[in-house]
């Protein structure tokens, strides 16, 4: 038996039981907290940093999807400065990379076009990187554009976790810093891949996408699969 | 008192704002009611006016021309939109960034070209370095991100503009 | 315990000669073989050294391979033990001065003073150093090495050890100032059978090279502090992550490892006693970030180098999810000193909060640059000007950076605030791990700042947002000014940016990434606005192009 805390997101008193974090019991109370890495089925990373939360008491902020809830604690999610922090974290992940939204395949469905809306993100004052980034195209079903990679690194998540195939890796730092698949080969040659596409599925922007999708054409309809693989995977013991 | 000023400008883009703001239909003839219309692609005066007061700007700054224009237009202009995604992402001109210009009009002018490949010297203005954003030339008053912003969005901006209030542009994104 | 017998092994480099002499030598020559001096041919040195004494005949002296002298901006450094006479810039072809200097002494002679460089010092985590052969257990031995770990495992509880630890006031001196004896004492009480001691030498600060020079000089001393650390809270398995730059530093480990091992030191029943632990060295690939202590735990475990949010801590959830101590190799060092001469004796040293001594490297415009170990609540002038003989070439100072990366310049004016932790933080500085760089007026403070921010920029491990990106825009922005080509919005995006950079970034480098920004524009706002607003470098350091005739 796990123990129940209650404590207060937002001023609204909520419950949750021991190990839960914040992010999933606000999830539960209808609180959303913007987040991007984070996705319901594979394990959090804090990583994104859009669900940084304050937490009374405590100097530093917090993210909500890797902080474990303590009786009483005392949450704001929501206030003026976590608004211009994740505006200006949301701008880092568009200029970072090359996003063009009116050519991408995930415009309209894309998290974090979502997100800058949610937030009221109108425009840039970080100026570009432009980076020369690559696409590979090599997979037979599938494509991945790093031009719109945030690396939030789901796709490697649900590969390992769910999947079970761990095509998917890192590579390089800093803004060097790649998804790839099998040691760096590319994808269409992976031996491990099993071509599932659970990462296209998962993946918050049009990164990864099905070819033969046309701008704006993409879609991320069969998520839902994800917390009901984690439960039998949790199950069987894996 | 006159009408308020109004002008809208056509740098590197697609035009397809401005057929945003032609979407708006019959309220168009609600805005310039209220308005005039002193300058832009769809009607045929010559030169940018003194004293706009309104000036929707779409497209990026890509070429020495844009960025003539759009300091000339930031000093003619009260209240100045950036109209678009091009004009406040830079977005499609902004894809030749990474390239580099001499590998782009290369590849344009040289490289597919069957007849009397040449790079062009006359008439069509230098591309500057990158394509940017207005707003890293000029200042900016509103931003109306979108691609194309919808006519409902531009008609409430200009809306609000006309009425001397701070345009509401929520709900506005970037792509569409 | 089968301590092997001095006797039965060759252990020192004696003059070589056909004659064998049991007395105890006359004279010592210590030759500095620290990676610095090393540079410098110290090895042929000490070849050349002995073989000149040999031809002339020196059969009753010694020569010493020791690790560092300390004043590495004199080196190759020679010491003659007996007369505490100095050699610096030896070549290996000019020892015949050493050679007649160690004909000269009598056994009536006295060390004569150093000069205030060493005077100055007082040395506890590094007071083997230069003294001991690093890679000679019994010379480690005959200075009171293993006296504390005996002690600790024959009459000690390990309640006892992190009583005295606490008591002694010690802390973490890998920058963040910790106290050692309540880490000790998490870990200790933290639920787990299994639990691990690791020793951070993953130093990478630009300018900082303390851990390297221990490691180099005296790593039996970090076995040492590791298996007395080990006992204190129930580890039985420790690893030392060391960066593979410091090849040296990792071989003399090795060795040591190996000796003590041999020794009984490490190992099952270490002094006869049930106690087992031993030590692996692990090498990191050059990752800034693996400092970090997840990170370093993460790329110990074999996985990719990146920190992860805390808590839990490691002293709780760490190597292998199992409880982990992790100590700076300072921290670690201090140690065996500190319960061999008692705790009261350690907390009577330094002001304050701070307590006992810190390990500094001065390095920048100094004119001793070098290794130098000083009591907390030395004032940054004594250090600067009476150890480190003051600026190159009597020019005036302008500033000195502590902390490293995620550190802070401190101008002139607070040249005789005392050094501490809180003094440091105070100052819009940090204690870090003890690079200390010091800059007179020919260094820009924006360059200066542009430069760590490059560094963070490139050592970020790219996983979360506000360092990856945010780095790399602080670095733009200050590009942009030391071109003359910032505006005051840039100025004012430069402070918005670090301070959400600051707030939100994932781990330490990160959130340490803009300190160097803030406390630059703390003091030096000036030389900010001289390039912004008058378009010219104070310091001349910086190529500003004259202002464009506006259209």
């Amino acid at each position: 038996m796990s123990t129940v805390f209650t404590f207060r997101i937002d001023g609204k008193d909520v419950a949750g039981s021991e190990g839960q974090t914040v992010m999933e019991v606000a999830e539960e109370n209808g609180i959303d907290i913007p987040a991007l890495c984070h996705l319901e089925g594979i394990h959090d990373r804090g990583a994104c940093r859009l669900c940084m939360v304050e937490i009374a008491g405590s100097p530093k902020l917090a993210a909500a999807c890797m902080t474990r809830i303590t009786e009483g604690m005392d949450v704001t999610a929501h206030s003026e400065l976590l608004l211009e922090y994740r505006r200006t974290v949301t701008e880092m992940m568009f200029v970072e990379r090359n996003h063009v939204c009116a050519v991408c395949v995930a415009n309209n469905h894309c998290e974090l076009q979502d997100t800058a809306e949610e937030l009221g993100l109108t425009h840039f004052d970080l100026p570009r990187i432009s980076p020369k980034v690559d696409i590979d195209a090599s997979h037979r079903l599938f494509a991945i554009d790093h031009n719109r990679c945030i690396l939030c690194l789901r796709c490697v998540r649900v590969c390992d976790e769910i999947e079970g195939a761990h095509t998917w890796d890192i590579m390089y730092r800093g803004l060097e810093t790649r998804v790839q698949t099998d040691m760096g080969i590319p994808w269409g040659e992976s031996t491990t891949c099993t071509s599932c596409g659970k990462c296209v599925q998962v993946c918050p922007t049009g990164a990864l996408f099905e070819k033969g999708r046309a701008v704006a054409r993409g879609s991320k309809t069969r998520r839902p699969f994800l917390p009901w693989m984690k439960v039998v995977a949790e199950e069987r013991g894996l | 008192m006159s009408k308020p000023r109004v002008a809208t400008v056509w740098l590197d883009g697609c035009s397809g704002c401005h057929m945003s703001l032609i979407d708006m239909d019959e309220r168009i003839l609600d805005i310039f009611e209220r308005a005039d219309l002193v300058y832009s692609p769809l009607v045929d005066y010559k030169d940018y006016p003194e004293d706009v007061d309104v000036c929707l700007v779409e497209g990026a700054v890509s070429s020495e021309e844009d960025l003539h224009k759009i300091k000339m237009v930031r000093e003619r202009t009260k209240t100045l939109v950036s109209f678009g995604d091009c004009a406040v992402t830079s977005n499609v001109p902004g894809m030749r960034n990474p390239i580099g210009v001499a590998p782009l009009l290369d590849r344009a002018y040289r490289e597919n070209v069957t007849l009397n490949p040449q790079m062009p010297s006359e008439i069509v203005p230098k591309l500057l370095p990158t394509s940017t954003p207005v707003h890293r030339v000029v200042k900016v008053d509103v931003f109306l991100p979108g691609c194309p912003p919808s006519a409902d969005l531009i008609y409430t901006m200009l809306d609000d503009l006309l009425a001397g209030r701070v345009p509401d542009v929520a709900g506005s994104r970037f792509g569409r | 315990m089968s301590e092997m017998p001095a006797a039965a092994r060759p252990v020192r480099r004696r003059v070589i000669t056909e004659e064998i002499n049991d007395e105890a030598p006359r004279a010592w020559a210590y030759v500095c073989e620290a990676a610095s001096c090393m540079s410098g041919q110290a090895h042929d040195i000490t070849l050349r050294l002995a073989g000149r004494a040999a031809e002339a005949g020196l059969t009753d002296v010694m020569i010493k391979r020791v690790g560092c002298l300390g004043l590495c901006a004199a080196g190759p450094l020679v010491e003659i033990a007996e007369t505490g006479q100095l050699f610096g810039h030896v070549k290996p072809d000019d020892v015949e001065g050493i050679v007649t200097a160690l004909q000269k002494v009598t056994p009536t002679d006295t060390r004569q003073p150093q000069g205030p460089f060493f005077e100055k010092q007082l040395r506890v985590a590094t007071e083997n150093m230069g003294r001991i052969d690093p890679e000679n257990l019994d010379d480690y031995i005959e200075r009171g090495g293993y006296e504390a770990l005996k002690r600790v495992l024959s009459e000690m509880t390990s309640t006892a050890v992190r009583d005295e630890i606490t008591r002694s006031g010690l802390r973490g001196r890998g920058g963040a100032g910790f106290p050692t004896g309540l880490k000790w004492t998490t870990v200790a009480k933290a639920q787990g059978t299994q639990k691990y001691v690791i020793c951070n030498a993953d130093e990478g600060d630009p300018g900082a090279f303390m851990d390297r020079s221990v490691l180099e000089s005296d790593p039996f001393r970090i076995l040492e502090g590791m298996a007395i650390a080990a006992f204190a809270v129930h580890a039985t398995e420790g690893y030392i992550y060391c960066r593979a730059e410091y090849p040296l530093a990792v071989a003399r480990l090795r060795t040591a490892i190996r000796l003590a091992q041999r020794a009984g030191y490490l190992g099952a029943g270490i002094a006869d006693t049930s106690f087992n632990f031993d030590v692996q060295v692990r090498l990191g690939a050059g990752a800034f970030v693996c400092g970090e202590e997840t990170a370093l735990i993460a790329s110990v475990e074999g996985r990719r180098g990146t920190p992860r949010p805390r808590p839990p801590y490691p002293a709780v959830q760490g190597l292998w999810d199992c409880p982990t101590l992790i100590n700076n190799v300072e921290t670690i060092a201090s140690v065996p000193t500190i319960l061999r001469n008692g705790p009261e004796w350690y907390a009577g040293i330094g002001l304050g909060k701070s307590k006992g001594t810190k390990v500094f490297a001065l390095a920048g415009r100094i004119v001793n640059t070098g290794l130098v170990e000083v009591p907390m609540g030395m004032t940054l002038r004594e250090i600067v000007y009476d150890i480190g003989g003051g600026i190159v070439d009597g020019r005036p100072f302008k500033a000195v950076q502590t902390g490293g990366p995620s550190g802070g310049c401190i101008p002139a004016e607070f040249l005789d605030i005392p050094v501490s932790y809180e003094s440091l933080i105070e100052l819009g500085s940090f204690m870090g791990s003890g690079g200390l760089i010091v800059m007179d007026d020919t260094s820009c403070m924006v360059d200066v700042a542009k430069y760590f921010q490059d560094f963070c920029r490139d050592e970020s491990c790219g996983k979360c947002v506000p360092c990856r990106v945010g780095t790399t825009q602080l670095y733009m922005l200050l590009d942009l000014i030391t071109r003359g080509e910032a505006t005051m919005d840039d100025l004012a995006q430069l402070e918005r940016l670090a301070v959400i950079i600051q707030k939100t970034a994932l781990c330490g480098l990160g959130q340490g990434a803009p300190n160097p920004i803030f406390s630059t524009l703390r003091y030096f706002r000036d030389e900010y606005l001289a390039h912004i607003v008058d378009r010219v470098c104070p310091a001349g350091v910086c190529t500003i192009t004259p202002a464009e005739v506006m259209a």
